[in-house]
C-alpha cells in the first residue's frame, strides 16, 4: 500500500464522512475535505504515528469567482518521515464562517491564517490573532478577491458588466 | 491612517500573541518599536518589543512596509511575463525563485526541460546560493561589528553577479529561466569565469572562517543563543539551514529531488544545537556542498539544445523567422496571447537559500494564470521570532534576526 492509499484509509476509519472527493494530478494527492471535519483530520494526521504530517507548508485560498461555491482553502502538508506531501481542499461558502483553526494543530497554522484573511478575507473559526498583516489596519476590502480590481480600474465581469461601463471614460460625440 | 487607529498597548499586545508564560513585575515593562528604519532588521521590518530592563518578554512582528501585491499583479499578466514578478521576492537569490516558478509552470504543463537546461539551471542557482550565503554572512557579522567580512563577502559576491551579468544581461533581476528552457545559451565566457571562481573560491571561504571560527566575540555572542529545539522548529514550519541547525537533516534536494539534483553527489550540512552558531555553520558548510555541486555540474555540461522543442511554449529561433511563416505565427501568438496552460493546480517546492521557496499555481485553461501563490521562507521565520527570543537580551535579537536570514521583499510581496 503506498503513502497515497494508506492516508486515505486511515482518515474513512476515523472519519468515514470526511473526505468528499479525492484527486490526483501530476502526481500530487488532494483530498477535498468536509469543512466541519477538517481540524479531527489535520489533528489525525499530524498524531498518528504511521502519518505524522509535523510539517505544515502552506495554507492559500483560491477565489472562483463567480462559481459556488466560491472560496477553496488548501492546506499543503508534509510527513517527513514518509517523505509525501498531501493537499487537503476545503470548500468555503461564506467567507465569513471559514475552515476551524488549525493554529492549536501546528503553531504556524494561525500565522499563515493570518495572511488568508487579510488578503483572501476568509475568517478562520477560533483563530484570534486574525489582523491586517500585509495591509494598512483601515484598508478596505481584501485584494486578491477576483472582484476587487487591480489598479485603477474595476475588472468588468458579466454579472458587474453595466454597472463598470457606466463609469468607462468613452470618447464623447 | 484614519483617526481610529492606535498604537498597541502592552496589554494588547500581549493578547495578541498570547504567550501563556507568567509574566512578572509586568506593570513596569516598557514597549519598544524596533524598526522598522534599524539597520540590523535587515529591511522594512518593525518589531514591537516588550521589555523587562534588557530582557525581551514577548515580540509580535510587524510587516507589510514593503507589499506589492505581486500575486495578484501576477493573474493579470501572461506566464512569460509573470515571471519577472519573482525576480523581486527574494532579490538576494532570485535565480531560486524563477527556478520555483518555472518549474511550476512546466509540471502544470507536463513538460520536462533539456539537460543542458537542467544542469546550467543547477549551477546558477548553486552560484545564487553561495552570492546569497555571503549577503548573510557579510550583514550577518557586520551586525555584530566584524566589520571586514562585510566588505570581503561583497567583494566575491560582485564576480558572481558579473556572472549573471554575463549569461542574463542583468546582475539581479536576472529573469533568466523560461518556461521551457532558458532565454538564451550562456556565452563562451560562461565556462571559464566559473572554473576560476571555483579555483579562488575555497580560499576565499577558508578566509571567512578563519576570521569568525575562533574569534571569541563572535563565539560569545552565537553559541546558546536562540535556541529552537527540533520539535518547535518543525512545529512553526522552518526549513533550510534554519531547521537543519536544529539537527533535522531535511533538504527538498535530497527529499524531493528536481532538476535532477537526485544525480549529483553532496552532503546535507546538519547541525546540533539549534542556536545562532549552528545556523552559521549549516549555511558555512553549504558553501562548500555548493561548490562540490557546481563542480560536477560543469563536468558534464555538453552541448545541446537548450529549450524544449515545442514551438507552442518555446518561442522559434531569430534564424527561422526569415524563411517559415510557421515560426512567424508561432512567435506572434506566443509573445501576443502566450501559451494555454490546463486546468489544474500544482505545487512546486524548490530549495531557496533560505528554505522551502514553493509556488502554488492554479492555471484555469488560458493564458494567465488563475491564481499564483508563494510559500516564502522568510515569511514563516519571521513567525519563530518570539520563540527565539525570549528571555534574550536586545543586543541579542540582532543576532537572532540575523541567524535567521530574512529578506523583506519575499516577506511582504
Amino acid at each position: 500500500m503506498n503513502a497515497d492509499q494508506r492516508v486515505v484509509e486511515k482518515i474513512k476509519a476515523a472519519f468515514p464522512d470526511a473526505i468528499e472527493e479525492t484527486n490526483t494530478f501530476r502526481g500530487e494527492q488532494t483530498l477535498f475535505i468536509r469543512k466541519e471535519r477538517l481540524k479531527g483530520v489535520c489533528q489525525l494526521l499530524k498524531k498518528d504515528p504511521h502519518l505524522s504530517y509535523k510539517f505544515l507548508s502552506d495554507i492559500c485560498a483560491d477565489d472562483y469567482l463567480p462559481e459556488f461555491p466560491r472560496f477553496a482553502v488548501s492546506y499543503h502538508l508534509y510527513s517527513y518521515d514518509n517523505n509525501h506531501r498531501l493537499r487537503l481542499r476545503v470548500w468555503v461558502d461564506d467567507p465569513e464562517e471559514g475552515p476551524e483553526t488549525v493554529g492549536t494543530v501546528w503553531a504556524i497554522g494561525s500565522w499563515l491564517e493570518m495572511e488568508v484573511w487579510d488578503l483572501m478575507g476568509i475568517r478562520f473559526q477560533g483563530n484570534t490573532h486574525l489582523r491586517r498583516l500585509f495591509l494598512p489596519e483601515d484598508w478596505q476590502g481584501h485584494p486578491l478577491r477576483k472582484d476587487y480590481p487591480l489598479g485603477y480600474e474595476e475588472v468588468q465581469f458579466s454579472f458587474n458588466w453595466q454597472e463598470v461601463d457606466a463609469k468607462k471614460p468613452y470618447a464623447q460625440e | 491612517m484614519g483617526d481610529n487607529i492606535q498604537e498597541l498597548t502592552v496589554e494588547e499586545l500581549r493578547a495578541k500573541v498570547g504567550t501563556g508564560m507568567e509574566i512578572e513585575n509586568a506593570e513596569e515593562h516598557m514597549l519598544l518599536s524596533m524598526g522598522p528604519q534599524h539597520p540590523s532588521t535587515h529591511g522594512v521590518l518593525r518589531l514591537l518589543v516588550e521589555l523587562d530592563g534588557e530582557s525581551i518578554v514577548n515580540l509580535a512582528p510587524d510587516i507589510g512596509f514593503l507589499h506589492t501585491g505581486v500575486e495578484k499583479t501576477m493573474e493579470s499578466k501572461t506566464y512569460t511575463k509573470a515571471l519577472v514578478m519573482t525576480d523581486r521576492l527574494d532579490y538576494l537569490s532570485p535565480m531560486s525563485n524563477n527556478l520555483g516558478y518555472i518549474l511550476a509552470v512546466e509540471k502544470l504543463l507536463g513538460v520536462e526541460p533539456t539537460p543542458r537546461a537542467q544542469t546550467i539551471r543547477i549551477i546558477l542557482t548553486e552560484m545564487a546560493r553561495i552570492a546569497s550565503h555571503l549577503v548573510w554572512l557579510g550583514t550577518h557579522a557586520l551586525d555584530m561589528a566584524a566589520m571586514s567580512v562585510f566588505l570581503y563577502c561583497f567583494r566575491e559576491r560582485e564576480y558572481i553577479l558579473d556572472v549573471f551579468e554575463m549569461v542574463a544581461g542583468q546582475r539581479m533581476m536576472v529573469s533568466y529561466f523560461r518556461p521551457g528552457g532558458l532565454w538564451r545559451d550562456v556565452p563562451d565566457e560562461f565556462e571559464p569565469a566559473i572554473r576560476q571562481f571555483l579555483d579562488f573560491f575555497p580560499a576565499k571561504i577558508a578566509d571567512y572562517e578563519a576570521l569568525l571560527k575562533n574569534n571569541p566575540i563572535w563565539l560569545d555572542r552565537t553559541k546558546g543563543i536562540g535556541v529552537v529545539t527540533a520539535e518547535q522548529a518543525m512545529d512553526w514550519g522552518m526549513t533550510g539551514p534554519s531547521l537543519r541547525g536544529s539537527g533535522v537533516n531535511w533538504d527538498i534536494r535530497k527529499a524531493q529531488p528536481y532538476s535532477g539534483y537526485e544525480t549529483y553527489e553532496f552532503d546535507v550540512p546538519v547541525g546540533t544545537d539549534g542556536d545562532v552558531y549552528a545556523r552559521y555553520r549549516c549555511r558555512m558548510q553549504e558553501m562548500w556542498e555548493s561548490l562540490r555541486i557546481i563542480r560536477q555540474a560543469m563536468d558534464r555540461l555538453k552541448k545541446g539544445p537548450i529549450n524544449i522543442d515545442n514551438r507552442k511554449i518555446v518561442p522559434p529561433p531569430r534564424s527561422e523567422l526569415g524563411h517559415s511563416m510557421e515560426a512567424v505565427i508561432h512567435h506572434f501568438k506566443l509573445w501576443t496571447e502566450g501559451f494555454n496552460a490546463p486546468v489544474g493546480y500544482v505545487y512546486q517546492s524548490v530549495e531557496s537559500p533560505r528554505g522551502e521557496f514553493a509556488c502554488y499555481l492554479r492555471g484555469d485553461g488560458g493564458p494567465k494564470p488563475a491564481r499564483v501563490h508563494f510559500r516564502t521562507p522568510s515569511y514563516v521565520h519571521v513567525a519563530s521570532l518570539p520563540i527565539m527570543s525570549k528571555g534574550v537580551f536586545v543586543a541579542d535579537l540582532v543576532s537572532i534576526i540575523g541567524s535567521i536570514d530574512i529578506v523583506l521583499g519575499e516577506i511582504d510581496r
